[in-house]
């Protein structure tokens, strides 16, 4: 199998890596990196605990050849709080109790993250849809797309206190 | 035996903290199994599985497999002779003789990748000759059927399991209460009923994984994905023949479990094929096909029931039989039968009763525990009979419920009396919410609207006498670490440890750390965490070791101050005194102690609180009868009711409104009960409406996310109103009991008995799915 060098920038860092041609970016990020946050739950694109963002957009990791990624900019759970301070997203759905047993929430909060960036104000409907993809079995979804609403409008006043 | 808590002020109990662990759980810092790093030494396992339901292995050839280059251990049956199981040891590691399920572990190998393992795995040749299955448990339970387990006779078994040797029967639960020949006889209306109810997956989205390593000294260590690592530790140790202290288990954050990491599955086989290459970690990770394949399945039911009653509505009869789709192996599953047993009458006084309840031996997955242990899949027929009942005599479905279900001092169907009971208030609260007798019009001119309600009743299912521990340990600044032996899940048990605790000694919240992750070498003993008994086991054995570090603190205080610790107390932190007014922080004390007057020397040590719980007071039930003193620790009791809508072109059902009312006793997080609520509605609403593990000649059809699909965030009704109602339990800690499991019970029945207001269909079972729906429909000539 051949082995690959690329440089991929994750979480604003530019990290190095030799991955071989048949390994995914889940797998990337697991065994090679440690970054482990990124949770495998199906590894075949139908469960979406493995969610990232690639180039602004949230993918499923495990449907992403690692070798693709050479040059490009991924965003994992473990880079949304910075210095200690929680992202409003994670703030939100630890509020709402939208937690659980955690193992969807990593790929719940980077598909949050993705929603509100194209569509700050989401209605009940558009949020329900955006993570359609994101199984969860233990809070029954109720919490998270409470979170989700939570989130719209703390950005929302963070928004509106910036221009104050 | 309530629990004292004299002066708890100000208390975290009833207070909605958030959980404990939702900050790491929420950055990606949270550390399941898979996540720990074993670096370069780590191997990967595979299992070589049967793909035949039942067949005799003639023989098990691995000497390719052991020489394919990076395979560093090969293992089989012919390794292993021991057997495993939590109430009935009827399984060994690896198949030895014959295989009897889809997905049976023959074989296991470990090697440098898991490529390498799949490799081998493929060199393995396996001669079998085929015999003939056993699919259908009815079938199963009768003389012509083909015996699965000759050795039935010899397993051992927990003295409460009653096997059947000779047949397919590994345990038959009776009961028989007052004369239901007799009692027919008075009925005024009778129905009779057959229902069936498929095998579910319990979809945790964490797949099974352990992680083994035999150490240099020769103990074993088991990391894993796990709601049972002391069961484990004894009941793997025993099947390998070592010392329970020799096997520990380490279990870190769990990404969900609803019975399916309960007791012992794949962990064994990790073990097993760790004890060959000593000193390495080998891991098996469940692909989520192997997952759907063989990890514990909620048991199949075929039931058949008959009730009665007279002209005012109450119930005088009821006969019931139940056979269990129990699959290949039963060690787990005999329990379910017999607590399905014993609770057999549902939530209802019912005078005279006959029940047989069967574990039948399939060649299906192996049955395990899921959420409601049996209750569900009970309820799911039970209650709609119990609505038909009632439409029998034009009685109002809540009303006649009103009449038969269970109030305080009831008479229950094993004999005893039912402790207080909030059960009547859950109803009326869960009518009132829906709204019952009031009909709202559909959405659209061609759907139908209707709401259905249904009952609950659930015990906690384990042996008499399943024992928690719990140990609290004090730092310098006064802050507390709770040692704990059962497990966080997602439903926030350890946040609620840490409550009772703080509560219990009289500390901030803020204050209260959880010792994880569990391990069995230093986390102290709790059973399982299984059948919604940690908030009131487990509590109780946290209140009892906060109440032991709160003596030991006042006894110090008592001695260096010449009072009576009766009048000191501590409060928020800070010992006081009653009586003098003396204040001290447990600052430096609880580690120190306190100086002497005058130089004199110390007076105490650092502290460290201990206290266990086990109840003590259930009996047996007699084998013919299933009547005794006191079947199980209490019965957590509750209503759910739903308004769906039926498209009558497409068959489809939605939930548009969901309601819940549970006595849990005490609410001691009320928020956490509330996510337990809504969590275990969507659960039940996914089983009822989506849910089905299709088993074709004993081949699983579906095993994927695609094919075997769970609710989603477009499934969910637009509202669910959760209702807390607070009856307290004479035993628990503050008066809590169990709602775990509860939230998903009724369910099924609620939303079979919407549907039938809607359009007047029942099916057999579920799930209900918009083409069987539609079908029952075009069938009863509502839709042409």
């Amino acid at each position: 199998m051949a082995i690959h060098r690329i440089f991929p920038t994750i979480n604003g860092e530019l990290e190095q890596v030799d991955v071989p041609s048949n390994m995914t970016l889940l797998k990337m990020l697991r065994e090679k990196m440690a970054f482990t946050g990124t949770k495998n739950g199906c590894s075949a694109g139908e469960c979406g605990a493995c969610t990232v963002l690639l180039n602004n957009e949230p993918v499923n990791s495990c449907l992403v050849l690692a070798v693709e990624c050479d040059g490009a900019d991924i965003v994992t759970i473990e880079g949304l709080a910075q210095d200690g301070k929680l992202a409003l997203v994670q703030e939100a759905i630890i509020k709402s109790g939208g937690v659980q047993c955690g193992f969807c929430t990593p790929g719940v909060l980077i598909n949050t993250m993705a929603l509100l960036d194209r569509n700050p104000n989401p209605s009940d409907s558009q949020i329900r849809e955006a993570l359609v993809g994101n199984l969860c079995r233990c809070t029954g979804y109720i919490r998270i797309i409470d979170s989700v609403k939570k989130t719209a409008q703390m950005l929302k006043a963070e928004r509106s206190e910036l221009w104050q | 035996m309530a629990v004292e808590h004299t002066k708890p002020i100000p208390s975290p109990i009833g207070e909605n903290k958030p959980k404990i662990d939702a900050r790491v759980k929420s950055t990606g810092a949270a550390i399941y199994a898979d996540d720990i790093q074993f670096g370069n030494n780590l191997l990967y396992a595979r299992i070589k599985r049967s793909p035949h339901p039942h067949a005799r292995i003639l023989s098990v050839d691995t000497s390719k497999a052991a020489t394919v280059p990076g395979v560093k251990a090969v293992v089989t049956g012919d390794d292993y002779p021991g057997y495993i199981g939590l109430y009935l040891q009827d399984r060994t590691i690896f198949c030895r003789d014959k295989v009897r399920y889809v997905g049976d572990p023959v074989a296991g190998v470990a090697a440098i990748s898991e490529e390498i393992a799949e490799k081998a795995l493929d060199s393995i040749k396996i001669e079998y000759e085929l015999l003939d299955p056993v699919l259908d448990p009815e079938f199963g339970a009768g003389p012509n059927a083909p015996l699965l387990h000759p050795d039935l006779g010899h397993y051992e078994v927990a003295n409460f399991i009653i096997p059947k040797p000779g047949t397919n029967i590994s345990n038959h639960f009776k009961i028989r209460k007052g004369n239901v020949e007799t009692a027919w006889k008075q009925c005024t209306a009778i129905i009779e009923r057959k229902y069936r109810i498929p095998h579910i997956q319990h979809v945790p989205i964490e797949p099974h994984v352990a992680i083994a390593q035999v150490e240099q000294s020769g103990e074993i260590t088991l990391w894993g994905s796990s709601q049972s690592p002391f069961a484990q530790r004894n009941l793997i140790a025993k099947a390998l023949g070592i010392s329970q202290s020799d096997m520990r288990v380490i279990a870190p954050y769990v990404g969900g479990g609803f019975g399916s990491k309960a007791g012992v599955s794949m962990e064994s086989l990790a073990v097993a094929i760790a004890m060959k290459v000593p000193g390495r970690p080998i891991k098996l990770l469940l692909t989520r096909e192997e997952e759907f394949y063989t990890a514990f399945v909620r048991q199949g039911l075929v039931s058949y029931y008959k009730m009665g009653c007279d002209e005012s509505g109450k119930i005088l009869a009821m006969e019931n039989t139940f056979y269990w789709d129990a699959g290949a192996y039963t060690e787990y599953g005999v329990n379910i039968t017999r607590a399905s047993g014993y609770s057999s009458s549902g939530p209802y006084e019912v005078p005279n009763i006959k029940t047989d309840s069967y574990c039948v031996y399939t060649n299906h997955p192996v049955g395990g525990p899921m959420r409601g242990f049996g209750m569900p899949e009970m309820h799911a027929g039970l209650e709609q009979c119990i609505d038909e009942l009632a439409l029998k005599l034009q009685i109002d479905p809540v009303k006649f419920r009103e009449i038969n279900c269970l109030k305080t001092g009831s008479i229950l169907v094993t004999g005893s009396k039912m402790h207080a009971t909030g059960l009547p208030e859950c109803l009326q609260k869960t009518a009132e919410a829906i709204r019952w007798g009031q009909d709202s019009p559909p959405s659209s001119p061609n759907k139908r609207r209707g709401k259905g309600i249904a009952l609950m009743w659930k015990a906690p299912a384990m042996p008499p006498n399943a024992g928690s521990s719990a140990w609290i340990e004090l730092a310098e600044d006064g802050y507390i670490t709770v040692g704990v032996g059962g497990q966080d899940l997602g439903q926030g048990a350890f946040t609620v440890a840490a409550q009772m605790a703080a509560a219990a000694l009289g500390v901030p919240y803020e204050w209260a750390r959880v010792a994880t992750p569990v391990d069995t070498r230093y986390s102290p003993y709790e059973w399982q965490t299984v059948a919604s008994r940690l908030t009131w086991s487990m509590g109780n054995a946290i209140v009892n070791a906060a109440q032991d570090a709160r003596r030991q603190i006042l006894d110090i205080a008592a001695e260096a101050w010449n009072e009576d610790a009766d009048n000191l107390d501590v409060v928020n932190g800070v010992v006081i005194s009653y009586k003098t007014e003396r204040e001290l922080p447990l600052e430096n004390l609880v580690v120190y102690g306190l100086p002497k007057d005058d130089d004199q020397g110390w007076i105490g040590g650092p502290i460290i609180g201990r206290g266990n719980f086990m109840p003590t007071y259930v009996t047996g039930l007699d084998p013919e009868t299933g009547q005794g003193e006191r079947a199980v620790v209490h019965y957590t009791t509750g209503a759910q009711a739903v308004d769906v809508e039926v498209d009558l072109v497409t068959g489809r059902v939605d939930v548009i409104k969901g309601a819940a009312a549970f006595d849990v006793g005490k609410a001691i997080n009320p928020d956490l009960v509330k996510a337990q609520m809504e969590g275990g509605f969507i659960q039940g609403m996914s089983s009822a409406l989506f849910e089905c593990l299709q088993l074709k000649d004993g081949v699983l059809q579906n095993p994927s996310f695609v094919d075997y699909r769970i609710a989603t965030s477009t499934d969910i009704p637009d509202e669910i109103q959760t209702i807390i109602v607070e009856v307290p339990q004479d035993d628990g800690p503050w008066g809590a009991r169990g709602i775990g499991e509860h939230a998903m019970v009724p369910t099924i029945p609620a939303i079979a008995n919407a549907i039938y207001a809607a359009v007047g269909v029942r099916l057999e079972g579920p799930p209900f799915t918009s083409e069987k729906i539609y079908l029952a429909m075009q069938d009863a000539g509502i839709v042409s």
